[in-house]
């Protein structure tokens, strides 16, 4: 199973369809909301996703990720809004009549039936000759290197060729969307790094739309071209993975994905490149190096990734975005090291930096006085 | 250590055997002996197995198979056999058939009304169930209830004769042992997980394919038990066919009942019963390896 994505196709387009103005989307879902009762799952949802895409949707639990993924699969009718396939509304058309196909988080798998049933049952819903069933069933299971249990019955199955049999299931038919919720749950750590890989390979190789649900954001970076962020039923960032973690356009996404130092502040100063802020958490002047939508005395918050700052025992000699503190905690993680910086106004952050020295000797520690500092360009300022 | 787990579980399994032995078996074998004797009037009114006659010192160990043959040699008995399961055979079809949905429509609705429809599926035992089959009686017969709707709504002119039919019989059975199918059926289906119906939708089965290839084959062994508490005591009902029933209805419970305390031949009466359990272990052994084959 060591499969590294192969370098073709999508990853190698000099311009990624979703940012080409003209492109035709794959997948449009259409102001879609859902409600039941007095609740509301999903609320006027707007997405479009491109052919080849392999699509995340990323948010907790009741963020109505899973109410979409069932909307697109046909096993919820939505309240208001439409979704069209390859350009045809879904509107009215039963699961089994839409050309997606869907891999369940809990694999849903035949009890009854064996491993070969499992993935011939869609194809022989389609009415296929045997012979062509048996070959396509040979050929996808070969494919996911399943061959040799063929005639297992799925609960003489490990997790993880149980999550290959769903998957093998949900390809077979040649779907044009492929829907995978919560794919990797259930495996463990490392089986779930293969997977990913894996994953992206077939995705690839068949050059199918994947639609991924999911609460787990480092899956998300790992898989996604693109990557929905979902909160209480609605999408509150839609972008590429790297633009999701360092461009985060509000709080919440900033603090969903991965770890961030907020720091609350004041506008005193907004030019074109440059915006000022004072804020009492650093007891100084925070900088970035890009205009923003505010008006002054606007109050803001500024994110910044705790890879981002600059921490030494030495003092700084600089006016904006430098503050000093003391060392609460420490947590050596192998590869990087965590500080916890007790700052002068009382708030706490998070610094990480990499351990390129074997050497413990003059490692920061417990209750050393330190002085962080950071670019202008690497913090975030978020109005919402 | 282990040997003395060995004994508990021996235990825990000893008093259910013993039970058995003592309330079925040995009963069983009892009856097995009688049906080798010959039928005689005296106390009790069969020929003993055997006999020591002091006088010549002669010990006679006398068995007969001539209430079997009696048995196979009379049409009577086994077209009270076929009769038996026929009517058993269809009363379970039709239990099946009206089971299921409701089974289906328990399984399928909110955890708090789940309970409320099990009770209502229970209530009926809480009364005898000899009072029950009274009461179909005053609802079957020519002036009650059901013939005086028929008349009212003018569907018949005159009454009709419902009481004392093969109808009527297997209305009773259906009626009474409905429960016993409703109960395993609920069981299986309440356990089966839903995501498998959406699964088979999702890979482009209708919903009539999705019940015949999902959810019909991961029910089979409720079906099966349901279908063998249904059918095991249908065919040896006496109650049912005795009071619904016409003259003609045929059951080898009547006659078992009527070899024993009319005729008393209790050799043959004994012998109909040992080749009813005989009847009996095939549908059963035959349903069981099914099951196993399921799983």
């Amino acid at each position: 199973m060591s499969a590294f994505p192969n370098t073709s196709t999508v990853q190698t387009q000099s311009v990624p369809t979703w940012r080409q103005k003209d492109a035709k989307p794959f997948v449009q879902i259409e102001q879609i909301t859902k409600q039941f009762g007095q609740f509301t799952a999903v609320n006027s949802v707007s997405l479009d996703i491109y052919r080849n895409e392999l699509f995340c949707l990323l948010g907790g639990s009741g963020s109505g990720k899973s109410t979409l993924l069932r909307m697109l699969a046909g096993f919820e009718e939505p309240t208001s809004g439409r979704i069209l396939i390859d350009g045809v509304d879904m509107t009215g058309i039963p699961p089994w009549e839409r050309p997606v196909n869907m891999m369940f988080q809990s694999y849903a798998l035949f009890p009854h039936l064996s491993v070969e049933a499992n993935v011939a049952f869609g194809l022989k819903r389609e009415g296929l000759k045997s012979a062509e069933v048996n070959k396509r069933v040979a050929e996808i299971l070969g494919m996911v290197q399943l061959g040799h249990l063929a005639k297992r019955k799925p609960h003489m199955l490990s997790g993880g060729q149980r999550q290959r049999v769903a998957l093998a299931r949900s390809l077979v038919k040649r779907p044009k969307l492929l829907l995978l919720d919560e794919p990797l749950g259930a495996l463990d750590k490392k089986l779930r790094e293969e997977t990913q890989f894996e994953l992206m390979r077939l995705q690839d190789e068949l050059g199918i739309t994947f639609i991924v649900v999911t609460h787990d954001q480092e899956e998300a970076m790992t898989l996604a071209t693109r990557i929905g962020v979902m909160n209480n039923g609605d999408i509150v960032q839609t972008a590429e993975p790297h633009e999701v973690y360092e461009y985060p356009q509000n709080r919440f996404v900033a603090e969903f994905i991965g770890n961030v130092n907020l720091f609350d502040g004041t506008v005193i100063d907004d030019e074109r490149d440059t915006t000022s802020m004072r804020s009492a958490d650093i007891d100084g002047l925070l900088q970035v190096d890009h205009g923003i939508s505010c008006a002054p005395n606007q109050d803001v918050s500024v994110a910044i990734r705790p890879e981002k700052i600059r921490i030494s025992r030495e003092p700084i000699d600089l006016e904006v975005n430098a503050t000093t503190g003391v060392i609460s905690d420490v947590a050596y993680m192998g590869s990087q090291s965590i500080f916890k910086v007790r700052l002068n106004s009382g708030k706490e952050i998070r610094i990480t930096q990499p351990n390129v020295s074997r050497e413990m000797g003059n490692r920061l520690t417990w209750e050393d006085r330190v002085f962080l500092s950071w670019d202008a360009d690497s913090c975030v300022v978020l109005v919402a | 250590m282990l040997s003395k787990l060995r004994l508990g579980r021996t235990a825990v399994i000893l008093v259910p055997m013993l039970w058995l032995a003592a309330f079925f078996f040995i009963p069983f074998l009892v009856v097995f002996k009688i049906s080798l004797a010959e039928a005689m009037i005296a106390v009790p009114p069969y020929s003993p197995l055997l006999q020591w006659d002091s006088s010549n010192a002669y010990l006679t160990f006398k068995v007969t198979f001539g209430n079997y043959l009696y048995l196979f040699e009379s049409r009577f008995y086994l077209d009270a056999y076929l009769s038996s399961l026929k009517i058993a055979a269809i009363s379970t079809f039709f239990a099946l058939l009206i089971g299921f949905p409701i089974a289906y429509l328990i399984a399928r609705s909110r955890p708090t009304m789940r309970t409320i429809l099990l009770a209502l599926v229970i209530l009926p035992f809480w009364t005898s169930f000899l009072l029950r089959v009274y009461a179909w009686m005053a609802l079957l017969k020519k002036n009650g209830l059901v013939n005086d709707f028929l008349l009212a709504t003018g569907i018949i002119d005159q009454p009709i004769q419902i009481l004392q039919t093969d109808f009527a019989v297997y209305l009773g059975i259906v009626y009474t042992y409905l429960p016993f199918m409703i109960l395993p059926l609920y069981t299986t289906l309440e356990k089966m997980d839903l995501n498998l119906l959406d699964a088979a939708q999702d890979l482009g089965a209708k919903p009539y394919q999705s019940f015949f290839l999902v959810t019909l084959p991961l029910v089979k062994p409720g079906i099966i038990a349901g279908c063998l508490l249904v059918f095991i005591p249908a065919v040896g009902e006496y109650v049912i066919p005795a009071l619904l029933g016409g003259s003609d209805t045929l059951m080898i419970g009547r006659v078992l009942w009527d070899e024993f305390f009319l005729n008393r031949d209790w050799p043959l009466a004994s012998a109909v019963a040992v080749v009813m359990l005989i009847v009996l272990v095939g549908p059963i052994m035959f349903m069981r390896n099914s099951n196993k084959e399921a799983e």
